[in-house]
């Protein structure tokens, strides 16, 4: 690893933005409240695009300028107001899910940042950049939205979990390779937004079949508990109403 | 042998373009009815003629190669026209001419599929079949052989909106699936791990003995599956009566020919040895086939079903001779391998003009009378003369008698059966006469079955009112008919000039003629071995029957009463009679059902002497259901429900499957 010390001031920069972002990751795995854990996400965006900028200015890539300005329109302005009207809409500002052992969650979120740090390292020997330190802080974003997806049963929460693997991708796109080709970065920006979009209308027709936003409910869709294999299709149980 | 020229083999790839292009117009011209039915399908028939000629022509040339640049790349199509693939060329050109112009006079406006997609499915599947009979490398070969499984699925499901129909075209492709997998796995073996699946690469192979059997068990499983051999049969009697009339003609009678042909191929051109056992064991399977087949075709009450068992008979009867020629081959009994091949490719040819032709007249009959069930027709000869006397004409060329073409090959089978005492193994020598006395049987019962068939059909009085409704055939029908009807009886009277064609197929795979010998007293006697020992003149027949009938009828119309009398026929002392209590097909089929009993699941409803209203039902079903098929199908789910485990419903736990599996990646990838 390199020393700090012969790191230039916007490097280091760079790293300490990477470290917020992570750490706006570990806010999140821990946050149970849907309405802070929207505005933390929010604030991910925000750390992110400014790292991003960071990384345009030191790599003098101009176009990473409009990935930074994309993010800021989308992550920190668009989807969280579309998630954030989404909770007024549903009513579920309030409501805050108990999350089973939330300390040994944060222990496994660590644990993963050690493991990425290890998966990076190879990378991390082969690459130039001046940015490769934060490529593991960039996996680690990732696996910890994966974590919070498989931790969390409200639907709003994994919704901000895969948001927050985007992010990560992002992330690393910017900090291993300089950022993807702007067409690329434009069709997963547009992605996100539809994917956003979709969710909404899921929770809704979510609520409206099973008065839940829990995803637990939608373990009628598995066949294997009703039916005999090979009678009907039990894949249409979200039809009735409980 | 003449110099090989490249024409036949492209006039047969133009023919084959040519039915591609004629399923293009179907597709984009999908509702006009008469366009479809009155121009393309009759230019699907002549496509098959000239694609008959250009084969016919290619059996006596040199095998002629083409590799076509398509398919993958550095994967091209090989192409390649020899004996054998010219003679089930023939057969699929002649067969299909006859049902082309039969189908452009059968099929009706708005039964189930639009008429243009079903000219689509139909030009495909000639398209593909003979894509399999030409291609000359795994690859080519398996993509021929699902587009011909495929478009014969979807033509089987004509009919779609039938519950049972869907079922029995479910079952036709799982056992198509299946039997292709194995198929595949053959090739794949036989390319002994050069990586190199053409077919001029695998003769080249030698393989050991294990991965040899290895081979040749995949493929007689494999096409096995296709052909209808035991147990893999039971899709035949579900997906024939299934289709429309003519795509049964063109399954029955060509597609599971190119099932013998894919064995054939396998066994004596790719593989470079045969072992005995191979052939005993094919001998075995297709007798126990033959029989199984026949004795479930005499206790069907429904035509087309009674027809599919046949198939499986005759199916049997064609393995069983390629079992015996594999025997004799795996002892260098060469000209005696020649014999029972060419016995079972005659035999392939046959019937595939009989067959067709019965399920073209059962298809007709179907749309005369709405009826497929035997119990409710009868009386049908003064309705439709026509179909009627063809009719009979296949009838008696299925039930093997002389002087039509079933007989001809039948009667060379059984001359090779009789000269298994050569052979130098002691078991083979007690095995094959009894094997010989099961084709006998096999014979007899198909006579029987045929009687049923045609008499319940055709004579005696109509069994219902609206039988007196039926018409006879267009003329589209009857062309095609006749085309069909000629075919036996011509392939049937001069057997000599048959054989001499057929020797270029097994001077091919064998390497010995029968010509020699065959038509040693010139073309009249038929003496596959040696004058002395058998000969056989159809003509001599045809004349004696011809002259006895003709001499018959004259004594009867001059001395008797010298006119036609139509009279009640003797009414047994009963004091009325209805046509009702004309002997049924479950009735003729009684005696063969008690002797046979331990293999049929029967369930039978009697009326009690009470009811009012009595009605007696009885169906007859395969015990292999219960002993294969339902086994299989249990094993399957309960595989099935241990892998649904893994399906909980929670998104939770199919995040975790992926958040585990990318950690693990990521660990191994590190």
């Amino acid at each position: 690893m390199t020393q700090f010390a012969q790191i230039g001031v916007f490097n280091q920069a760079i790293v300490l933005f990477a470290a917020l972002v992570l750490f706006t990751s570990f806010i999140m795995l821990a946050q149970t409240r849907m309405l802070p854990l929207i505005f933390s996400f929010a604030w991910q965006g925000a750390l992110l695009a400014v790292a991003t900028a960071l990384v345009a200015f030191v790599s003098g890539h101009s176009h990473l300028y409009v990935s930074a300005l994309m993010t800021v329109a989308l992550k920190v302005v668009a989807i969280p107001w579309l998630l954030y009207r989404l909770t007024l809409q549903l009513k579920i500002q309030f409501d805050a899910e108990p999350v089973r052992h939330p300390s040994l969650l944060l222990l496994g979120g660590a644990g993963l940042v050690i493991f990425s740090y290890s998966v990076a390292l190879p990378v991390v020997h082969r690459s130039g950049l001046a940015t490769r330190n934060t490529i593991a802080v960039s996996v680690a974003v990732i696996l910890i939205g994966m974590l919070l997806m498989i931790a969390r049963k409200k639907a709003l929460a994994q919704v901000i979990g895969f948001m927050s693997i985007e992010n990560g991708l992002f992330f690393s796109a910017v900090v291993s390779t300089y950022g993807m080709p702007l067409v690329v970065e434009l069709g997963v920006a547009f992605d996100v937004l539809v994917a956003a979009i979709l969710f909404g209308v899921f929770f809704l027709h979510m609520r409206e079949s099973f008065d839940s936003l829990d995803v637990d409910r939608l373990t009628r869709l598995s066949e294997a508990r009703d039916s005999l294999p090979g009678h009907g299709e039990a894949g249409e149980a979200p039809e009735s109403h409980p | 042998m003449s110099q090989a020229g490249p024409l036949p083999i492209g006039i047969i790839l133009g023919v084959i373009v040519f039915w591609l292009g004629i399923a293009l117009v179907g597709l984009a011209a999908q509702r006009r009815f008469r366009l479809v039915s009155q121009v393309l399908f009759p230019l699907g028939g002549a496509g098959a003629l000239v694609l008959a000629g250009a084969a016919f022509a290619a059996l006596g040339q040199a095998p002629a190669s083409l590799v076509l640049p398509l398919g993958l790349p550095d994967l091209p199509f090989h192409l390649r026209l020899d004996a054998l693939s010219a003679f089930f060329l023939v057969l699929l050109g002649g067969t299909s001419f006859a049902i082309s112009i039969f189908s452009a006079g059968y099929f009706r406006q708005a039964e189930g599929t639009p008429p243009g997609l079903l000219c689509l499915q139909y030009h495909m599947f000639l398209a593909s079949m003979a894509g399999v009979l030409l291609a000359d490398d795994a690859y080519l070969f398996m993509v021929a052989w699902e587009t011909m499984a495929l478009s014969s699925y979807f033509l089987v499901t004509t009919n779609h909106r039938i519950p049972e129909i869907r079922w029995a075209g479910f079952l036709y492709l799982l056992i198509a699936h299946v039997g292709a997998i194995a198929i595949l796995l053959c090739f794949g073996a036989m390319q002994g791990f050069q990586g190199d699946y053409t077919f001029a690469a695998m003769r080249q192979a030698h393989l050991s003995g294990f991965w040899a059997s290895v081979t040749f068990l995949l493929a007689l499983f494999g096409f096995g599956a296709k052909a209808g051999l035991l147990p893999v049969h039971v899709w035949l009697p579900e997906a024939h009566p299934a289709a429309p009339s003519p795509v049964s003609a063109m399954m029955s009678g060509v597609m599971l020919k190119t099932a013998v042909y894919g064995l054939l191929r396998v066994t004596f051109d790719l593989l470079d040895t045969q072992l005995w056992w191979w052939g005993v064991l094919a001998l075995g399977l297709g007798l126990i086939t033959a029989l199984y087949g026949v004795m479930f075709a005499a206790v069907q009450a429904d035509m087309k079903r009674l027809l599919a068992y046949s198939s499986v008979e005759n199916i049997g009867i064609i393995v069983a001779g390629v079992g015996l020629a594999i025997v004799f081959r795996a002892y260098g009994m060469n000209t005696l391998s020649a014999l029972a091949m060419t016995a079972a490719l005659y035999h392939c040819l046959n019937h595939a003009f009989f067959k067709s032709l019965l399920f073209l007249a059962t298809g007709h009959v179907l749309h005369a009378t709405g009826e497929r069930n035997l119990g409710k027709l009868g009386g049908l000869i003064h309705r439709m003369p026509w179909v009627a006397i063809i009719a009979l004409v296949g009838t008696l060329a299925i039930a093997s008698l002389p002087p039509l073409n079933g007989f001809v090959s039948e009667w060379l089978l059984l001359q090779a059966f009789l000269f298994s005492p050569d052979l130098p193994n002691p078991y083979l020598h007690m095995l094959i006469p009894s094997a010989a006395g099961a084709l006998v049987l096999a014979a007899a019962l198909a006579g029987y079955v045929m009687v049923k068939f045609y008499g319940v059909i055709f004579l005696g009085r109509p069994r219902e009112d609206k039988l007196a409704q039926a018409h006879d055939a267009g003329n589209w029908e009857k062309a095609g008919l006749l085309w069909l009807a000629a075919g036996c009886l011509l392939l049937g009277i001069f057997p000599v000039y048959v054989i001499a064609q057929l020797d270029f197929v097994t001077v091919d795979l064998i390497g010995r003629a029968l010509g020699d010998t065959a038509g040693k007293t010139g073309w009249l006697f038929l003496t596959p071995v040696a004058p002395e020992r058998a000969s056989y003149s159809p003509l001599l027949f045809l004349v004696v029957i011809a002259v006895g009938v003709g001499f018959t009828y004259w004594m009867v119309r001059m001395f008797y009463h010298g006119r036609l009398r139509r009279g009640d026929p003797w009414d047994c002392g009963y004091p009325a009679q209805t046509p009702r209590m004309q002997d049924t097909a479950e009735g003729f089929g009684q005696p063969i059902r008690q002797i046979f009993e331990p293999f049929f699941v029967i369930e039978r409803e009697l009326p009690t002497p009470f009811d009012g209203a009595p009605r007696y039902r009885m169906t007859t079903r395969d015990r292999l259901w219960h002993w294969v098929y339902l086994p299989v199908a249990r094993l399957a789910e309960r595989m099935t429900s241990l892998v649904a485990v893994l399906q909980q419903g929670r998104i939770h736990v199919y995040l975790m499957y992926s958040f585990g599996t990318l950690l693990l990646l990521l660990l191994f990838a590190r």
